[in-house]
């Protein structure tokens, strides 16, 4: 059973400047990928899509080319706000990151060297390693995947993160054979 | 302004949006390629702190191709670099997008997305470990990984802590001289 609540309703909940700073703290925060930022800024503080719909969002910006999370981007601002959602999410996104990695680059060889900040960095990379597993998980428990999901989400895990495939050959063998499961499993429930 | 140089820059990054399914850090090898093997725009090891720089910074992968830009041109070249790589697959998205939208109703959009869900779900979980096998050099990182993963999983909170939290402690882990 799966709960949609009208778009309509939630179009005048979230405005344009909420879509620009939830999209600029997802960007700011993100170290080492946005994807565990965006989850938890949309789904979970914000609550503008709900888990399944997030995932969704996600699964078809994920067989497109780009970044799936900027797919998601503008896909999400152009549910809400149209092109001008789509502009602000992708500037949102975007800006502050921009900005910050010339500035690292400007003092890059100055910081570099320092032992601390290095300690830094290596840390900060293994704990963004980790919020990315947690956020799998998480979206695992949340969405209770059918008997199907778990099978094709399973192969999609191993062929990328254990056996380190090509995503273009992941995406392009499993995707199909996953929606033509679910199209059979629907019909067969 | 080197009117050649952003017209190349901007060819490049163009071709490369249109094939990045899997996102920039799918295509890496492909930008290396492009930028240090085909146009000798950099040398490996400036590719290599590009990438470090890029990765030290917050938000999307992307931003490596900015910085990219941006080395070789400048502001103008971090500006044709960004458009040129996010242009093409963002209106693609968009278009998608558009259709999910429009036909959401239909049978097929909904079997297409519940189809689409495993494989995204599936996908970030492989990226968190290869993320894990490329960051935790050490059993300190592996367990910094593990305790920022059970936090985002089942703590409910800001994961700012967690990340914050797996900072320091490798900056006290430096001070304190282990693991070493």
């Amino acid at each position: 059973m799966q709960h949609h609540i009208p778009l309509e309703v939630r179009d005048r909940e979230v405005t344009r400047l909420d879509l620009f700073m939830g999209f600029a703290k997802i960007g700011l925060l993100g170290f080492g990928g946005v994807a565990p930022w965006a989850r938890y800024v949309i789904v979970e503080e914000r609550q503008w899509l709900t888990e399944r719909e997030f995932a969704e969002v996600l699964g078809v910006g994920q067989v497109l080319p780009g970044p799936n999370t900027m797919n998601a981007a503008v896909m999400i601002g152009d549910r809400f706000h149209g092109i001008p959602g789509v502009l602000l999410c992708v500037l949102g996104q975007m800006l502050m990151p921009l900005v910050i990695v010339v500035t690292l680059a400007m003092i890059y060889a100055e910081f570099a060297s320092i032992p601390q900040v290095n300690a830094a960095l290596i840390g900060a990379a293994a704990g963004a390693a980790g919020l990315v597993l947690g956020t799998g998980i998480k979206m695992v428990q949340k969405l209770k995947p059918t008997g199907m999901a778990l099978v094709f989400g399973g192969l999609a895990f191993v062929a990328s993160g254990i056996l380190e495939l090509p995503i273009v050959w992941v995406v392009g063998v499993l995707a199909p054979l996953s929606i033509a499961a679910a199209a059979f499993e629907r019909r067969h429930r | 302004m080197n009117w050649q140089l952003l017209l190349d820059i901007v060819t490049v990054f163009i071709s490369l949006s249109v094939v990045s399914i899997g996102g920039a850090n799918a295509v890496l090898p492909d930008i290396r390629r492009q930028v240090v093997d085909v146009h000798g725009w950099m040398n490996e090891a400036t590719f290599a702190d590009l990438f470090a720089i890029s990765h030290a910074a917050p938000g999307p992968n992307v931003i490596m191709v900015s910085l990219i830009g941006w080395h070789m041109a400048g502001f103008f070249g971090l500006v044709a670099a960004t458009l040129a790589i996010l242009v093409p697959s963002s209106l693609i998205a968009f278009a998608v997008g558009r259709v999910v939208n429009r036909w959401s109703d239909k049978r097929w959009i909904a079997v297409a997305k519940q189809g689409l869900v495993p494989i995204a779900v599936g996908l970030i979980l492989a990226s968190g470990i290869s993320m894990i096998k490329a960051a935790d050099h050490n059993l300190l990182l592996f367990l910094i990984s593990l305790g920022t993963a059970a936090f985002m999983a089942f703590a409910g909170r800001n994961p700012l802590w967690a990340l914050a939290g797996g900072t320091l402690l490798n900056i006290l882990a430096l001070q304190l001289g282990w693991p070493g």
